[in-house]
């Protein structure tokens, strides 16, 4: 893969999508439906790349006690759940992941 | 335009909290994305250019998972495209401002910044430095993101093997993190499962195609469960 062209593409993209309303918003409407559908996109785009690496971080789906990152992103979420503090949510899912690598 | 340097510093100065917050995930960016094997130039690239930390993330996960070129624009723009709803929202109150100033703030335009400047370009529009404002707020910003990218970049490089100590996984803790407090909302809690789930079956599909189906699938069943809890006369608040 092209990590230039990558980049290069990303950088259009992001910067177009700022720019369209203040720069050519006379000319633009945004639809109500895409508005409520945004409000789904982060949660719908992160929690579709935390299953896979958290329930098979190997290819297959493994529950078994050798994978550590089960343990350490069902921690790391519910701290946050609870707590809705990010870091130390991300701490402690750390340790948990540290600690079940180190006992299994 | 004269530059109002009070109304810049107060843009800076209010931006302050959002600076500590973005620190970590500064610092997470750059050591995570050394530590996924990607050039140093591209992880600064990516900070200086993009200036977008949830599309960032989720480029080092695409690009160390060897997505294709496609898959990694649409998800930049599928994950971007909430900016152009604050786009939207602050151009009434900048009509009047040069096309020059809006090209160069529409570059900084961050889920920060938006949130620090909206209240006062919507009150007082840009009188009184508004721009200056919100120039500070997108300065401050800026400078904070690519001083601790730099200095995550600087850490992954001075711990060789990172990824063998585990760091792939703080990615999913970061992730984990951000999504978790969100779930409360029950349209959410079913756009993240039907997002899981289908990005699970979805798993083996090249160029992670599945993560585009998963992203459709997750805002689908959101749509669905906010319409159903509408129509439940007595149905809870979500």
């Amino acid at each position: 893969m092209n990590l230039l062209l990558a980049i290069a593409g990303m950088v259009v993209v992001t910067y177009g999508i700022r720019l369209s309303f203040l720069v050519f918003g006379h000319r633009l409407v945004f639809p109500p439906l895409l508005q409520r559908a945004l409000h789904y996109v982060p949660a719908a785009v992160l929690t579709a790349l935390i299953v896979p690496m958290a329930l098979a971080p190997q290819g297959p789906i493994d529950l078994s006690a050798a994978n550590a990152y089960l343990p350490g992103t069902l921690a790391a979420a519910t701290v946050a759940f609870f707590s809705r503090q990010t870091l130390p949510a991300i701490l402690l899912g750390f340790a948990v992941y540290g600690v079940w690598r180190w006992l299994f | 335009m004269n530059l109002n340097r009070a109304a810049l510093l107060a843009g800076v100065r209010d931006t302050v909290p959002m600076l500590v917050g973005a620190a970590p995930f500064g610092v997470i960016f750059g050591t995570l994305a050394i530590a996924s094997g990607i050039p140093v130039w591209a992880v600064l690239a990516l900070s200086a250019l993009v200036f977008a930390g949830s599309s960032q993330f989720v480029a080092v996960s695409l690009i160390g998972g060897g997505a294709a070129l496609p898959v990694i624009w649409l998800t930049t723009f599928v994950v971007n495209l909430r900016h152009a709803l604050y786009s939207a929202s602050l151009l009434p109150a900048v009509r009047e401002l040069p096309a020059r100033w809006r090209w160069l703030l529409a570059f900084w335009l961050t889920d920060e910044t938006y949130a620090v400047v909206e209240h006062r370009l919507r009150t007082q529009g840009v009188a009184d430095g508004g721009a200056a404002y919100w120039l500070g707020s997108s300065l401050a910003m800026y400078l904070n993101w690519q001083l601790w990218t730099v200095a995550g970049v600087l850490l992954g490089q001075s711990v060789p093997g990172l990824a063998q100590l585990g760091l792939d996984f703080a990615m999913v803790a970061t992730f984990a993190a951000i999504v978790a407090p969100q779930l409360r909302q029950r349209p959410v809690l079913a756009a993240a499962l039907a997002a899981g789930g289908v990005a699970l079956l979805a798993r083996h599909l090249p160029y992670k195609l599945g993560l585009m189906l998963a992203a459709l699938a997750g805002v689908l069943a959101g749509l669905l469960a906010e319409r159903l809890a509408a129509s439940q006369p007595q149905g809870e608040e979500a």
